[in-house]
C-alpha cells in the first residue's frame, strides 16, 4: 500500500493545516469542519494526517486502545497489560454506513460457529483515542448523525440491543469535510465541530502550478519525494509533541478570559461552548508557537477558525462568516 | 475524434494507467455503447443498489449454518481491476462513496460508469470527480461505429517525461475554462503521459496535450475563456514582465489550440448553454437534497424489538436474534430440527416517516411584473427560504416570461443555490402563466413519486398574455391558464397564489379558486408581512 501524500507537502490550505494541528495538539478543542469545493485537499489533508501524527501507547488487543489495562472494557476480555506502540487511529466512516457498524453489535461470526453470544467492537471502538473522519458529513442518515451527536457529547458508546448491554469510552476528533452546495449540516451538528475552515481552490497560478506538481512528483518519483517530505513531516511532529507539554505550562492572563468573553459577545454566539474551544484552540496554537503566555495575537488568529460556524446564523447572508468574524474581532481586540 | 474513437482511447489509456480512474459514459442503452461495451476488457458488474455486504464481503450465514465454521464472502472490491457501473445515475450515495474511497486508494481499481440520466439526472458528482474520463455518446449515429484503433506497443509509463511548460500550460487551460477542480488538472498530466506512451513517445509532445485536454478537461468545462482583451483584466493583473515570461512557453504550447480541442469536443448543449451565458457554476452541485434525503417516505429502519405484536416481522432479524439461544435451546428440545424461535426473538420493521415539504415556486418574471413589484415578490422569497431552511423544506424556483417556462432551480435544500439563482432573475417580456403553472405541475408530480410533498406558490400580477401555443393573444392565455389549473387541482397538489399586481386582479382571484388554494394579495407592505400571510396559509 502507497504511503498517503505527506501533510508538510500541501500547498496552502493553511487554515485547514492549522485547525488539524491544533486538535491534534489539544484533542478536547472538538473536532474539525472542513468545507469547500471538490478537489481542494480535503480528504488528502485527512490521510495525511494519520501518518503526521505521533503514535500512542494501548494495551495489546484492546478494541479501544485503552492506554491501561483498568480502562479495558471488560467485555473485551484483555487479559494481558502488555503495551504496543500503535499508530494514532484514523476512522473512517463511510456513507450510509449501518448503526450497527458504527456502534458495534452482536458478533455474527462467534453466534454463528460457537453459539456464544459476544460484541464485536464498531467503528466508534477503533476511534476512540483518535480521529473519526466522515467524508461528505452533510449528506450523512439523520439517524448515524444523532448517534454520533450523542457519543460526542459523552464520550461514551452505549449499546443496547440484542440483548447486549455494553459499554466503552469513544472519545475522539471528529473530522467532516463536504460541500456545501450538496446540501446544509444541522445545526446541532455544527456546533459539535470545535473548528472550522471554508477550503477553496487557489486562485493563484503557480500555487495550483505547484499542487499538479507535487502530485506529480509524489506519484512518479515516489521514494524521493517521500524522504524529502517525511523529514518536514517529522518536524511537524516533533513540534506538536513538543506543543503538548508546553500547553501544560501555559500561562492564561485574565486579560485574555475577558478579550475571548468580549469578542463571543460581540460576535453573539450561542452558548459558552464557543468561549471555550477558542480560548482552548489559541491555547493550543500559543504552545504550538513555542510561546509562554497566551496574547491576544494567539487570539485573533484562532478566531475566525474556532467561532466561524457558531454565529446566530443568517441564512441568506453569503458573504461568509469568516469576513464578519474578522471585522468584528477587528473591531474588538484592535488591529 | 469522434465520440467513439474517444471513447476507445479513454479505455486503452485506462488500460495503460489505472491512476485515471476510469470512463463515464454517457448514452442510453443501445448499439452504440454495446459497441464501446464490447472494447471493454473482462470486468466485474456493479449495479447502483448492491448493498455494503456484498462490495466488501461480509458473513455468508447460510454456508457458515452449514459447516458450522466461519464461511466469508468475499466483498466484490476486494479484487483489483476494471468495474462497470450500470446505471450509475442511481448510484446511492453510499455506493459513490464506497466506490470514490476505493479510486482514491489507486490500488488498480478502474470504474466504467454507464450514465444513463436524462437531462439533470447524472452520475453523484463525489464520484464523477474522481473519474478522468467522460465521453457522450448520445448523439451518435450507428455509422460512426468504429473499430477500436490499434496502437504500437506501448511504452513503459515510468520512462515518459512531461516538461514544466506542459504543467503549466495545463492548469492556465483549466482556469480559463473555470474547472475549479485540481484534480482534473493531475488527471489531464497522467493523461498526456500514458498518450504519449501509448503512442510510443518518450516525451509528451502537442498531440498529447491536445487528446488529454479533450478527454479530460473539455466536459468539465464551466465557462468558456474571455476575449484576448477581457482576459487581460482579470482581478489581478500579472506585471507585465510576467507575461512575458509566460508567453515564451507558450508559444511552444498554443493555448487557442488546446482551446479549439475543447471546443470541438464540447457536448453540444453545454457548448449552447455557455454561448448563452447561463451556464453556472452553482450547477455542479447535484442538489443532494433532491434525490437522497427526499426520497425517504417509508425508508426502512433498523428492525427492532419492539414489545408488541404490530407490525411487519423481519425474518432477518429475528434469525439473527434467534441464533445464538439455538446452542443452548437444542439442549431441552433434542428432537427439533429447525432454528428454535421464541417470542422473544421477535423483530418488527419500522420505517421512518419524513413528509418532506416542496415549496415550488413559480415566479412572474414578465415585463408587467418587472415593472410592478418584482423586488418586493424577491424580497418575500427570501423571506420564505430562510424560513424553509429553519424547516429543512425543501425548495424549487420556475420563472416564466417571454415565450416559456424555465426551471430556474431543481428541489433542492441548498440555499446557496436558491439565492444566487434568484438574484439571476431578470425580467421582461409576456406573461405565459399557463406554462408556468404547467411547468410547477410536471415538477409536483416528478417529486410525488419520489415521496416530496409540493406545494406551488405562484407569484404573478395575473395579467397572462401568452396562450399556450405561443401566440401572444390575452383571451386564449387566461382560458389556457384556467384549464392548466383545472389539471393542478385534479393532481391534489396544494397552491397558494399571490397576487403582485398595483391592484388585485379578479381572474387571478378566479386561478386559485380553481386550484383550489388561497389566494394572497400582495400587502400593500412590506416583505415580511408577505411571508407572514404565506407561512400563515401553509400552517393551516
Amino acid at each position: 500500500m502507497k504511503q498517503p501524500f505527506p501533510f508538510s507537502a500541501i500547498v496552502g490550505q493553511e487554515d485547514m493545516k492549522r485547525a488539524m494541528i491544533l486538535t491534534a495538539i489539544d484533542p478536547t478543542i472538538g473536532g474539525v469542519l472542513v468545507f469547500g469545493d471538490r478537489g481542494t485537499g480535503k480528504s488528502t489533508a485527512v490521510r495525511a494526517l494519520a501518518a503526521l501524527l505521533p503514535p500512542i501507547m494501548a494495551v495489546e488487543g484492546c478494541p479501544v486502545n485503552a492506554e491501561r489495562m483498568s480502562d479495558c472494557p471488560d467485555w473485551a476480555g484483555v487479559t494481558t497489560d502488555k503495551t504496543h506502540e500503535i499508530p494514532t487511529p484514523v476512522v473512517d466512516l463511510p456513507l450510509g454506513a449501518s448503526e450497527d457498524r458504527v456502534t458495534g453489535a452482536l458478533d455474527i461470526e462467534k453466534a454463528l460457529t460457537n453459539g456464544e453470544k459476544a460484541f464485536q467492537p464498531g467503528l466508534l471502538a477503533k476511534a476512540n483515542r483518535g480521529y473519526l473522519y466522515i467524508d461528505e458529513v452533510n449528506l450523512l442518515e439523520d439517524h448515524i448523525v444523532d448517534l454520533l451527536l450523542d457519543v460526542a457529547q459523552s464520550g461514551q458508546n452505549v449499546v443496547e440491543r440484542e440483548g447486549l448491554s455494553i459499554r466503552h469510552a469513544a472519545r475522539f476528533v471528529l473530522v467532516g469535510s463536504g460541500n456545501p452546495e450538496e446540501g446544509e449540516l444541522r445545526p446541532q451538528l455544527l456546533d459539535r465541530f470545535g473548528l472550522s475552515v471554508d477550503v477553496a481552490s487557489p486562485t493563484d497560478i503557480d500555487e495550483r502550478i505547484e499542487v499538479i506538481k507535487r502530485r506529480d512528483a509524489y506519484e512518479n518519483d515516489h521514494t524521493a519525494f517521500m524522504v524529502r517530505w517525511q523529514a518536514e513531516d517529522g518536524m511537524l511532529r516533533d513540534q506538536i509533541t513538543a506543543a503538548r507539554v508546553a500547553l501544560k505550562k501555559l500561562t492564561t492572563p485574565e486579560q485574555s478570559l475577558r478579550d475571548v468573553a468580549e469578542l463571543c459577545i460581540a460576535l453573539g454566539s450561542d452558548g459558552l461552548r464557543g468561549e471555550l474551544t477558542l480560548l482552548k484552540a489559541a491555547r493550543a496554537y500559543a504552545a504550538f508557537r513555542d510561546d509562554t503566555a497566551l496574547t491576544r495575537g494567539h487570539i485573533r488568529d484562532v478566531a475566525a477558525l474556532a467561532l466561524r460556524h457558531r454565529m446566530r446564523r443568517d441564512p441568506l447572508d453569503d458573504a461568509g462568516s469568516g469576513t464578519r468574524v474578522e471585522r468584528i474581532v477587528a473591531e474588538t481586540l484592535g488591529s | 475524434m469522434t465520440p467513439l474513437l474517444r471513447a476507445h482511447t479513454a479505455l486503452a489509456l485506462l488500460a495503460l494507467d489505472p491512476a485515471l480512474g476510469g470512463l463515464v459514459i454517457r448514452a442510453r442503452a443501445g448499439a452504440v455503447r454495446d459497441a464501446v461495451m464490447a472494447d471493454v476488457p473482462a470486468h466485474t458488474r456493479l449495479h447502483p443498489t448492491m448493498t455494503a455486504e456484498a462490495l466488501d464481503g461480509g458473513i455468508d450465514v447460510s454456508a457458515t449454518l452449514g459447516s458450522r465454521t466461519l464461511t466469508q464472502t468475499r466483498g466484490l472490491l476486494a479484487q483489483n481491476g476494471l468495474f462497470v457501473l450500470a446505471m450509475a445515475e442511481r448510484a446511492e450515495p453510499y455506493i459513490a462513496a464506497r466506490l470514490a474511497a476505493t479510486l482514491d486508494k489507486q490500488e488498480g481499481h478502474t470504474l466504467v460508469a454507464l450514465d444513463e440520466g436524462i437531462e439533470d439526472e447524472a452520475i453523484p458528482p463525489a464520484l464523477s470527480d474522481r473519474i478522468a474520463f467522460r465521453v457522450d455518446l448520445e448523439n451518435c449515429a450507428l455509422s460512426e461505429i468504429c473499430r477500436p484503433p490499434t496502437w504500437p506497443t506501448p511504452l513503459s509509463l515510468g520512462h515518459v517525461t512531461a516538461t514544466d511548460d506542459i504543467t503549466e500550460a495545463l492548469v492556465l487551460l483549466a482556469v480559463r475554462l473555470g474547472i475549479v477542480s485540481l484534480r482534473a488538472v493531475g488527471f489531464a498530466l497522467r493523461a498526456a503521459k500514458a498518450h504519449a506512451a501509448l503512442n510510443g513517445r518518450l516525451e509528451t509532445d502537442q498531440d498529447d496535450v491536445t487528446a488529454a485536454v479533450a478527454l479530460v478537461l473539455a466536459h468539465r468545462a464551466t465557462q468558456l475563456p474571455a476575449d484576448e482583451e477581457t482576459r487581460e483584466t482579470p482581478n489581478d493583473p500579472p506585471p507585465p514582465e510576467d507575461a512575458e515570461q509566460q508567453a515564451e512557453p507558450m508559444g511552444s504550447l498554443p493555448q487557442d489550440m488546446l482551446l479549439d480541442a475543447v471546443l470541438a469536443n464540447l457536448p453540444p448543449d453545454l457548448l449552447a448553454k455557455l454561448n448563452a451565458g447561463t451556464a453556472n457554476r452553482s450547477a455542479t452541485g447535484s442538489g443532494a437534497g433532491q434525490k437522497k434525503i427526499g426520497n425517504r417516505r417509508g425508508r426502512p429502519l433498523p428492525a427492532r424489538d419492539v414489545g408488541n405484536d404490530q407490525g411487519r416481522v423481519d425474518l432477518i432479524a429475528t434469525l439473527r436474534a434467534a441464533i445464538p439461544w439455538q446452542t443452548l435451546r437444542r439442549r431441552d428440545a433434542p428432537h427439533r430440527t429447525a432454528p428454535i424461535i421464541r417470542h422473544g426473538d421477535l423483530r418488527h420493521k419500522r420505517y421512518i416517516d419524513h413528509s418532506d415539504r416542496l415549496l415550488i415556486f413559480t415566479v412572474d418574471a414578465s415585463g408587467s411584473a418587472a415593472m410592478a413589484r418584482m423586488g418586493e415578490a424577491k424580497g418575500a422569497i427570501e423571506l420564505l427560504l430562510a424560513e424553509a431552511y429553519a424547516r429543512r423544506d425543501h425548495v424549487a424556483l420556475i420563472a416564466f416570461r417571454g415565450m416559456e417556462a424555465e426551471v430556474l432551480l431543481q428541489p433542492t435544500r441548498s440555499l446557496v443555490q436558491t439565492k444566487r439563482k434568484l438574484a439571476a432573475l431578470p425580467g421582461g417580456g409576456a406573461t405565459p402563466l399557463a406554462a408556468g403553472l404547467m411547468a410547477a405541475q410536471n415538477m409536483a408530480v416528478q417529486a410525488r413519486r419520489k415521496g416530496l410533498m409540493p406545494t406551488v406558490i405562484t407569484l404573478t400580477d395575473g395579467r397572462a398574455n401568452m396562450a399556450l401555443d405561443g401566440t401572444a393573444n390575452r383571451a386564449q392565455a387566461a382560458t389556457d391558464a384556467q384549464s392548466i389549473a383545472r389539471r393542478l387541482r385534479t393532481e391534489n397538489v396544494d397552491s397558494i397564489v399571490i397576487d403582485t399586481g398595483r391592484r388585485p386582479e379578479a381572474g387571478l382571484a378566479q386561478i386559485a379558486n380553481i386550484l383550489g388554494g388561497a389566494y394572497i394579495a400582495l400587502p400593500r407592505a412590506d416583505a415580511r408581512s408577505l411571508s407572514n400571510a404565506i407561512a400563515q396559509t401553509l400552517e393551516t
